[in-house]
């Protein structure tokens, strides 16, 4: 890869060639299975660990390793060059559920929390999302009355990556009246009375990553467990999602560019009326129009990294990087199924999948039409 | 326990290799570069042995260009303890006689119980350095290394080796030279805190001239050439099957010759 070259020295070189052969060693050959089963081995995280790969981007104090955005950058591109969108979310689910807790955490929940997550024995998921919807934020409406030094929290989540077996569940709930000043971040132990999985989601994509549905009833949660003050959580939940949605643009380029590589290497070899796919002129441009969006994408993505690595706000350029690179995966692998004929919508065929995991990326972390109010109220 | 790794720099397997048109080498534009596999196998040991002495080094010793400080940075984030690159124009092209030459001068220079060679560079294939550098610094070698445990007194060492279809295993005295084969570990990952280490250890950056390398090459490569392309395969067409069974079996015996 020719782009970025200012971006990446040689550390993340290295770190790109690690991730890789890890992806090569520990993952591909068991991620088709993976992915029907609906998981990966728990293990996996411990191994990922033992690499480092958890703890890009924490400090070392917390068990993890100093590091830059753009090392951020190389676990995650080559995490998803897996193939699997499902088990990189899966696997990285911490890197949306930990954040709050180390920018609004004390020094005594940090340790409580973030060391044996990014040492790969506890696995942490972000709660956000509930039945009721989920683009309104400010509308959460799992209660958390307290009761001295515990709050009594009841209600449900839905869609929550890793749900199904997190320890613990960075969770917005409500702690007063109505809006968006009512809202607290809590870390619930998931082996609290009262906590339970209602059910494992099943989804279009995303497959190796389990998704469930959380139930609350009465579940006791100290208020040692609170992050910041009560009612700070909103803020807390909005600066988190610029990570998050770096972490998606970034997964949205690597689906494009692996959908084309497939389609450049079928297009070569496929042959219809007697040449190649290549021969026809359709093709080659379609081929070039896909590699020109994704090149753009992906290098516009790596600005706002930078960006965001020199310590900006950039909340207009992420999310317009959320809304482009994600439009960009779908069209991309739309074409990259259409090239592949009948054999695109086939189980055997990377690309299938690819197009299925596509489809979450302008939904997640932020729809695109959340991402547009964000940049209107910026720009008008 | 003092390890010296020689390790090379080679383009990555999976890199379509094109000759240049000249056919005076390949084409190097674009090319992404590794370790050569056999060296990683050395690197791991060299590691492996330092911690069952739990005391010792691991230094590695790389002949090349700019590009190779990525590889000897990789094998320190891996647990190596320093670097010596020997970076010089007139070495690029030389043959295993000048890089034995250059190799043996280098380890002439530092401490070492054992020096770990790959028993062959996946690129030039001559499988020959390894070999010449015991000659020239006249210790004792042991090739195709698959297993090897070192006396605690560091005296000597009981090594396997492969053969034809099976395993032999001698003693060695040490210092030597032991060239490493695949099957005698699995590499470790340069992890990302070890990464991070790596940008603090040393490379000690040497000339030709700094380790007094007169050697001329006694090989001069020629030409270099891609293997001929596949023939496109044969159909037997509109034939019944018992009648194209016994076509394909006299084709195999008498034209393919593989029966
Ligand atoms: C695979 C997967 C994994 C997920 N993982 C997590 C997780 O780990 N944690 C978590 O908390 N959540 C998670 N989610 C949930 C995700 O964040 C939500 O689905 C998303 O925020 C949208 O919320 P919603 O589904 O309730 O849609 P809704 O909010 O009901 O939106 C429905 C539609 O209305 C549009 N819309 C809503 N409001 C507006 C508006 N103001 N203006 C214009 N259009 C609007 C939306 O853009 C969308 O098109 C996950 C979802 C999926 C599918």
């Amino acid at each position: 890869m020719n782009s970025g070259l200012d971006y990446f020295g040689e550390s993340h070189h290295i770190l790109r060639q690690t991730v890789a052969k890890f992806v090569e060693r520990e993952i591909k050959p068991h991620v088709d299975e993976w992915e029907e089963a609906g998981e990966f081995p728990r293990d996996l995280y411990r191994k990922a660990a033992e690499v480092g790969l958890l703890g890009v981007a924490y400090p070392e104090e917390w068990s993890g390793f100093p590091s830059d955005i753009f090392h951020e950058v190389v676990v995650n591109e080559e995490l998803t060059r897996c193939g699997s969108g499902g088990l990189a979310a899966g696997l990285m689910s911490h890197a949306i559920a930990l954040p709050p807790i180390l920018a609004m955490g004390t020094q005594e929940q940090k340790e409580r929390f973030i060391p044996p997550v990014l040492r790969g024995e506890k696995i942490a998921a972000l709660g956000i999302t509930e039945p009721g919807g989920g683009s309104d934020v400010g509308n959460v409406k799992t209660r958390a009355v307290r009761d001295g030094d515990h709050y009594v929290v009841s209600g449900s989540k839905t869609m929550i990556t890793s749900g199904t077996r997190a320890d613990l569940v960075t969770m917005a709930v409500r702690t007063g009246g109505k809006g968006h000043r009512e809202i607290s971040l809590l870390v619930v132990e998931t082996d609290s009375p009262g906590f339970s999985v209602s059910k494992k989601l099943k989804k279009m994509g995303w497959w190796a990553s389990d998704t469930a549905e959380l139930a609350l009833d009465e579940v006791r949660v100290p208020v040692a467990n609170r992050l910041g003050e009560e009612g700070a959580g909103f803020y807390g939940i909005m600066h988190n999602f610029r990570k998050e949605r770096l972490y998606l643009s970034l997964m949205a380029n690597i689906t494009a560019q692996m959908a084309l590589e497939e389609s450049v290497k079928y297009a070569r070899v496929r042959e219809a009326f007697g040449k190649p796919l290549t021969g026809f002129q359709v093709t080659r441009h379609k081929l070039v129009d896909m590699a020109t969006l994704v090149e753009i994408s992906r290098e516009f993505t790596y600005r706002v990294a930078a960006k965001i690595g020199a310590g900006m706000n950039a909340v207009k350029e992420i999310s317009m990087a959320k809304i482009f690179s994600a439009e960009v995966c779908d069209r991309v692998c739309h074409h990259a199924v259409q090239i592949h004929g009948g054999y695109g919508f086939m189980r055997e065929y990377l690309v299938e999948r690819l197009y299925r995991d596509s489809r979450i990326l302008s939904i997640g972390g932020g729809t695109t039409e959340i991402m547009k109010e964000v940049i209107s109220k910026i720009i008008l | 326990m003092k390890s010296l790794v020689c390790m090379k720099q080679v383009p990555d397997t999976e890199t379509q290799i094109k000759v240049n048109s000249q056919g005076t080498g390949i084409v190097t534009e674009g090319i992404k570069y590794i370790i050569n596999p056999y060296d990683e196998f050395s690197v791991e040991e060299a590691l492996r042995l330092k911690e069952k002495f739990k005391q010792g080094e691991v230094v590695i010793l790389t002949i090349g260009p700019d590009r190779c400080t990525e590889s000897i940075r990789t094998a320190l984030a891996m647990g190596a303890d320093k670097g010596i690159h020997i970076n010089d124009e007139s070495l690029n092209s030389a043959d295993p006689f000048v890089v034995a030459q250059a190799l043996a001068a280098a380890a002439s220079q530092v401490d070492y119980n054992v020096i770990f060679c790959g028993h062959r560079a996946i690129d030039d294939d001559f499988a020959e350095a390894g070999a010449m550098l015991a000659e020239l610094l006249q210790i004792p070698q042991v090739t195709l290394v698959t297993k090897v445990e070192v006396s605690d007194d560091k005296t000597k060492a009981i090594v396997e080796r492969d053969v034809e279809g099976g395993k032999e295993t001698v003693e060695v005295s040490l210092p030597c030279v032991l060239t490493s084969q695949k099957g005698l570990n699995e590499p470790r990952y340069a992890s990302l805190p070890g990464i991070m280490k790596a940008k603090k250890k040393p490379i000690d950056k040497k000339t030709a001239a700094d380790l007094g390398i007169t050697a001329e090459a006694r090989l001069e490569s020629r030409e270099y050439s891609m293997p001929p392309e596949r023939k496109a395969g044969k159909k037997l067409e509109g034939m019944e099957p018992p009648d194209a069974a016994k076509e394909l079996v006299r084709l195999l015996r008498n034209e393919a010759k593989v029966i």
